[in-house]
């Protein structure tokens, strides 16, 4: 309330605040990722037919299925991959046309995939190449490159988080790594990245337990009220590390079934052909 | 002889014009070694026959033969070039012995030389044979014979001027030795004849860098010799930058002779030219020597590049290592030659050659001829060739992690150059390759395979 003018700026006040908090609340009513009626083929072959689903901030979604289902196609088609030809249905974003953006645009908005087999990039240092994504990713923002000393701090923060030896970042990337050190540069990409949405596909898959360990801890640290982790997996097992808020089950290239936490154990116990004898979908 | 004043017309005058030159002539003994190359020329003719010219097979020499160059006699390089341009033209460090060539003539303005305080030097080979030519005499012409190669024995037949880099036995000279030569084609297209010798006594040692380019985009021709003599268990690292006027011809030739226990490190740098030639051969002639000879070379729109690296494993223990990376766009073309010859006696030799190709694009091509002719029979020889282009999956990933396609692309690039620009030892050399090939690729080309 302003003294010499009261009723004007207390009106211009209440206004702003009235479609700033309405801006607000429809963001918190938006999900981060929507998946209406997906379909999506490999050259002739349709992989996807049909596929829905919904996250919202603060959540961990798993995906679990048989090979074949379809698990890693989503993954890599809401990364970009331009192997995958969308036939059909809608991906939103925060809102927006997922599909219509270049792969790098969807990283600077958030986006991050953990791949299930990271490509070796020799010549390329670590250093350089991690450098490069956040600057990427910061002027996106608006904001300035970070100097050389300053990335470095923020490195060695994160390398130590995802338990990583700090030679290795004098090495190319993935050059020479073990399946789960490959793994494991992933994860500090995604602790150097923060981004809104993680799709880690099977990024258990070739780990032995304590791989597993480190990398289930580095995505809890990393998990957060703003935002979402989707885990796609074939095994139970890495959801003993983190837990899930919603699992659900693609089969042929449709989801079959969701459910809470439990449900993993149940198909754990009862396997995947269980899932294809009962139809029912829980939401 | 009519038809050889119509075949070398510009040629033939120009030569006879220098040797009848007193001024430009020097010494009888050299003299008379124009002559002999000279006739040599004459008889060899520019290899343009399109049968039986193995060495040249893919390597169309015409547009060169057909074309008339300028040879300047009155050689006036200072006040040409502006040292500002020079500095960013080719790393110019100030600790470093510099000779600068300017359209064939010496520069004393823009060279730093210290002289014989140092106890080894690099100067004017001119300068050299007019006081005491003696190691000049020696080893001049000895190792680049007349007789096997028409621009050998051209450039011979017009040896005036050149660089002279000796280092005695012993010695190990600190300051790297950069020999530069410039061409500014401020006339009509010219022709330059570089010509350099370095020769190191027994367990002498030396870093010796060579760079040919120009501040113009012109037209003109480099027909360059290069020999380098290194006694027993001297260690040289010589480097070769080859970055001529994209519409020029440069053709260099380059002999080594080693000895035992020596050691050459060799590195060259190529950016395209309208046809460029680099036939570069060592010969390991002593029990221990060996040699390693890298190339990077980068092409685009319609240039060629052919590299023939030679070498000759004449005795026993020896080890060579050859490795050339190219990146090729538009429309270029590259061809590799790698000869391996280990002969008879050659027990116990190491030969490794691997030549990689990066294309950019669909109309880039490469032409790969390794060959080894091995008579030895307890040696360890390899060899690899590949031709590919940028990995997708590669770029994909590189994208996925918000870097824009034409950044990836370059990034990706010059991880394949790098292999290659990390070897070179002079930290000032590397980082300025660095920047070289980091800018050089035009963006335009790495839309190729891709798309948002």
């Amino acid at each position: 309330m302003n003294a010499k003018n009261p009723s004007a700026s207390t009106e211009g006040t209440a206004l702003q605040d009235a479609s700033e908090m309405s801006d607000a609340a429809e963001k918190l009513n938006t999900p981060l990722l929507e998946i209406r009626g997906l379909h999506v083929c490999a050259g002739e072959l349709e992989i996807l037919k049909g596929v829905d689903l919904t996250v919202n901030a603060g959540e961990v979604h798993a995906i679990m299925g048989p090979n074949g289902s379809g698990k890693s196609t989503l993954a890599s088609v809401l990364a970009g991959r331009p192997e995958y030809t969308v036939t059909g249905g809608q991906v939103l974003y925060e809102g927006d046309n997922l599909l219509e953006l270049a792969p790098e645009m969807r990283a600077r908005r958030g986006v991050f995939l953990a791949f299930q087999y990271p490509v070796e990039l020799p010549g390329v240092r670590i250093w350089q190449f991690l450098k490069a994504a956040v600057d990427a990713l910061r002027a996106h923002r608006g904001q300035e490159e970070l100097s050389a000393r300053d990335f470095d701090r923020l490195l060695r923060e994160k390398v130590k988080m995802a338990e990583i030896d700090p030679d290795l970042v004098k090495r190319s990337v993935n050059e020479g790594f073990s399946g789960g050190e490959k793994k494991r540069n992933e994860i500090l990409q995604m602790a150097i990245l923060e981004p809104k949405l993680a799709i880690l596909d099977e990024t258990d898959s070739g780990l032995d337990i304590d791989a597993l360990r480190i990398v289930a801890d580095g995505v809890n640290r990393l998990r957060n009220a703003s935002n979402a982790i989707v885990l796609v997996t074939h095994y139970q097992r890495i959801l003993n590390y983190i837990t899930p808020d919603h699992v659900h089950v693609l089969q042929d290239g449709r989801m079959v079934r969701s459910g809470g936490p439990e449900l993993a154990h149940e198909l754990e116990a009862r396997g995947y052909d269980w899932i294809k004898d009962t139809a029912a979908v829980d939401a | 002889m009519t038809q050889t004043v119509t075949r070398f017309g510009n040629y033939l005058a120009d030569f006879q014009a220098l040797q009848q030159d007193s001024a430009a002539a020097g010494p009888a003994w050299l003299r008379g070694l124009r002559d002999r190359a000279w006739s040599r020329f004459d008889a060899l003719g520019f290899p343009t026959a399109r049968r039986g010219n193995e060495k040249w097979k893919y390597t169309n020499v015409a547009p060169l033969a057909k074309s008339s160059f300028a040879y300047s006699r009155d050689l006036a390089p200072d006040g040409v070039l502006e040292p500002g341009w020079l500095s960013n033209a080719a790393p110019r460090e100030k600790n470093w012995i510099n000779l600068v060539f300017v359209d064939g003539g010496y520069s004393r303005e823009l060279s730093t030389d210290p002289g014989a305080a140092l106890g080894y030097r690099a100067a004017s080979l001119a300068e050299v044979m007019g006081h005491d030519g003696r190691a000049v005499e020696q080893h001049l012409a000895s190792h680049a014979p007349i007789d096997e190669d028409a621009f050998t024995a051209l450039n011979t037949a017009f040896i005036r001027d050149g660089a002279f880099v000796h280092i005695p036995d012993g010695c190990a000279a600190e300051l790297p030795i950069h020999l530069l030569f410039v061409t500014t084609g401020r006339a009509q297209p010219g022709v330059t004849f570089p010509r350099t010798l370095v020769v190191l006594g027994r367990h002498a040692s030396a870093t010796v860098v060579e760079s040919y380019f120009s501040p113009n985009l012109g037209h003109y021709f480099t027909d360059a010799v290069t020999e380098i003599v290194l006694a027993e268990g001297a260690e040289v690292d010589h480097y070769r930058l080859l970055l001529e006027s994209p519409g020029s011809f440069h053709v260099g030739t380059s002999r080594v002779h080693q000895s035992g226990e020596s050691s050459l490190f060799s590195a060259t740098f190529e950016t395209g030219a309208a046809m460029l030639r680099n036939d570069f051969k060592v010969l390991l002639d002593g029990p221990g020597s060996r040699c390693t000879l890298n190339g990077l070379y980068l092409t685009s729109d319609n240039q060629h590049v052919d590299n023939l690296i030679s070498i000759d494993h004449a005795k026993p223990h020896t080890t060579s290592r050859l490795s050339y990376k190219g990146i090729l766009d538009g429309k270029s073309r590259a061809v590799f030659g790698g000869e391996v010859l280990v002969r008879k006696d050659a027990q116990k030799t190491d030969a490794h050659q691997t030549d990689r190709n990066l294309l950019l694009s669909k109309d880039a091509e490469v032409d790969s001829k390794p060959s080894l002719l091995i008579y030895a029979d307890d040696v360890k020889c390899g060899h690899g060739a590949t031709a590919g282009h940028i990995d997708e999956t590669a770029l994909f990933y590189l994208r996925s992690r918000g870097l824009d396609l034409e950044t990836a692309g370059r990034m990706l690039v010059h991880a394949f150059a790098g292999e290659i620009i990390e070897t070179v030892k002079l930290q000032p050399l590397q980082d300025f390759l660095n920047r070289l090939f980091l800018n050089a690729i035009p963006p335009k080309s790495l839309l190729f395979g891709g798309g948002p």
